[in-house]
């Protein structure tokens, strides 16, 4: 414990800075994600065979190991190793794979009788989508964003092994130093710290977003 | 990009000691040897917990524990806790596969209908006949579900593992970078993510033939049927 201390007192600048770097890098492509993911996974839904070939498409990619796309996307977009841009596309990419599906998910479960009310009440099919399905799909949106948000989180951590900023660093710090405890545990309690905010936080939101799921349940 | 070391016929020889089949199966000596020996610990607790109902909370928490917790820092944690060497590799590799395996056994025994446990003790099933012979295979396509995510996730962080002088593919991503041979590094990408996507495949194949053809995902609405629902991905780390 007072090794941790005593870590933070010489090097909390370092900490400090790859806290704010991980979060940026985390939240980002799941912000961008999230924007993209809802008309994505509007046209998903409403497609049969877009929708096999998109979420054929999103688990192949789900599936390649993050330390391989970080690499791999250089080659592909001509970018430097080093650009934590790679970082963002990547991270966006196994978001986005996984929230095109939810979304698609969540839409499909509202039920139709109310969309059909909707209809009969004189809402035209945009406002219809934006003020009656979207909002009642949002529990199960939102669950999906809650998982790719955690995941975002822990993975950004790898992006250190490349030399890209993050939490990770303090990772391969620890490596550096021969195994060193102190930077590793700081490092794995902010990360697991930082997942479980953004977590609550979207819990929050939701239960903002959703008032008549509290009502339901009395 | 250049394929050049990917295509070298030398580098796929099998007598080469760096070449892609000895890192191939190293990497799946890892992968096997962690995944066997967490599901040999997850899978009995998963069951107990569904089948009881007693420390729901405790698989539900590990599964979002898991997906938490970052994988270079559980294998960091491991090296410096234990030393460098197979050994810690191994341990931080079966933890990271116990959380997803745990958490799904313990979700898919539990989606087993009510209806249906009732039924099998009616007709005079002992519990553990309930639990092998009712829940294990209607909750199936879930526990595989889980065992996929676990095996992705297993061979992602293997690949991290060079970085701390384990052998298996990561071995060309390191070394590549190292002495900035990118075709080395691009040509280890892509075996690991054919590997990685191979693998993925033939669990799916597998859970195919295994999987009972009367038996559907959720059993929630207590109606047979054929459809097989497509397990969520889940982070591969």
């Amino acid at each position: 414990m007072n090794d941790l201390w005593s870590y933070l007192r010489t090097n909390g600048d370092d900490v400090f800075t790859a806290l704010v770097q991980h979060i940026w890098l985390a939240l980002a492509p799941v912000t961008i994600a999230f924007v993209l993911a809802l008309p994505l996974g509007a046209l998903v839904q409403r497609y049969g065979p877009v929708r096999h070939i998109a979420l054929t498409a999103g688990s192949v990619i789900y599936t390649v190991p993050s330390l391989a796309l970080l690499l791999l996307l250089p080659g592909i977009l001509g970018t430097s190793v080093l650009d934590p841009l790679n970082v963002i596309i990547a991270l966006t990419l196994y978001s986005l794979a996984l929230l095109v599906r939810t979304t698609a998910d969540g839409l499909d479960a509202v039920d139709p009788t109310v969309l059909q009310a909707a209809s009969a009440m004189g809402y035209r099919p945009v406002r219809r989508w934006l003020t009656v399905q979207l909002p009642l799909a949002m529990p199960v949106i939102l669950t999906g964003l809650r998982v790719a948000t955690v995941a975002n989180v822990s993975m950004v951590s790898v992006a250190a092994l490349i030399g890209i900023g993050g939490l990770g660093q303090l990772f391969t710090r620890g490596f550096q130093l021969g195994f060193y405890l102190p930077p590793i545990v700081i490092g794995l309690i902010l990360s697991v710290a930082l997942a479980v905010v953004a977590d609550v936080f979207i819990v929050a939101v939701q239960r903002r977003l959703t008032p008549w799921a509290r009502a339901g349940a009395r | 990009m250049s394929l050049d070391y990917l295509l070298d016929a030398a580098n796929w020889s099998l007598s080469n000691p760096e070449g892609f089949p000895q890192r191939i199966l190293e990497h799946l000596g890892y992968t096997t040897l962690a995944l066997l020996i967490a599901a040999v610990i997850a899978f009995p607790i998963g069951l107990l917990i569904g089948h009881t109902g007693r420390g729901a909370l405790l698989a539900i928490n590990l599964g979002n524990a898991g997906r938490a917790l970052p994988t270079l820092g559980v294998l960091m944690l491991a090296l410096a806790a234990v030393g460098i060497g197979l050994v810690p590799v191994t341990i931080a590799l079966i933890v990271l596969a116990i959380p997803p395996i745990l958490a799904t056994t313990y979700a898919g025994v539990r989606s087993v209908a009510d209806e249906t446990v009732d039924a099998a003790r009616g007709v005079g099933m002992t519990e553990p006949q309930i639990a092998w012979r009712v829940e294990v295979p209607i909750a199936l396509p879930i526990i595989i579900g889980g065992l996929r995510n676990a095996t992705l996730q297993v061979i992602s962080t293997a690949t991290i593992a060079a970085y701390a002088g384990l052998g298996g593919l990561g071995r060309y991503l390191f070394d590549g970078l190292a002495t900035l041979e990118y075709d080395q590094v691009v040509a280890g990408a892509i075996v690991i993510a054919a590997l990685a996507v191979a693998i993925d495949l033939a669990l799916a194949g597998t859970q195919r033939l295994l999987v009972s053809p009367g038996v559907g995902g959720r059993g929630a609405d207590n109606r047979p049927t054929t459809v097989r629902p497509e397990p969520k991905p889940e982070p591969a780390g």
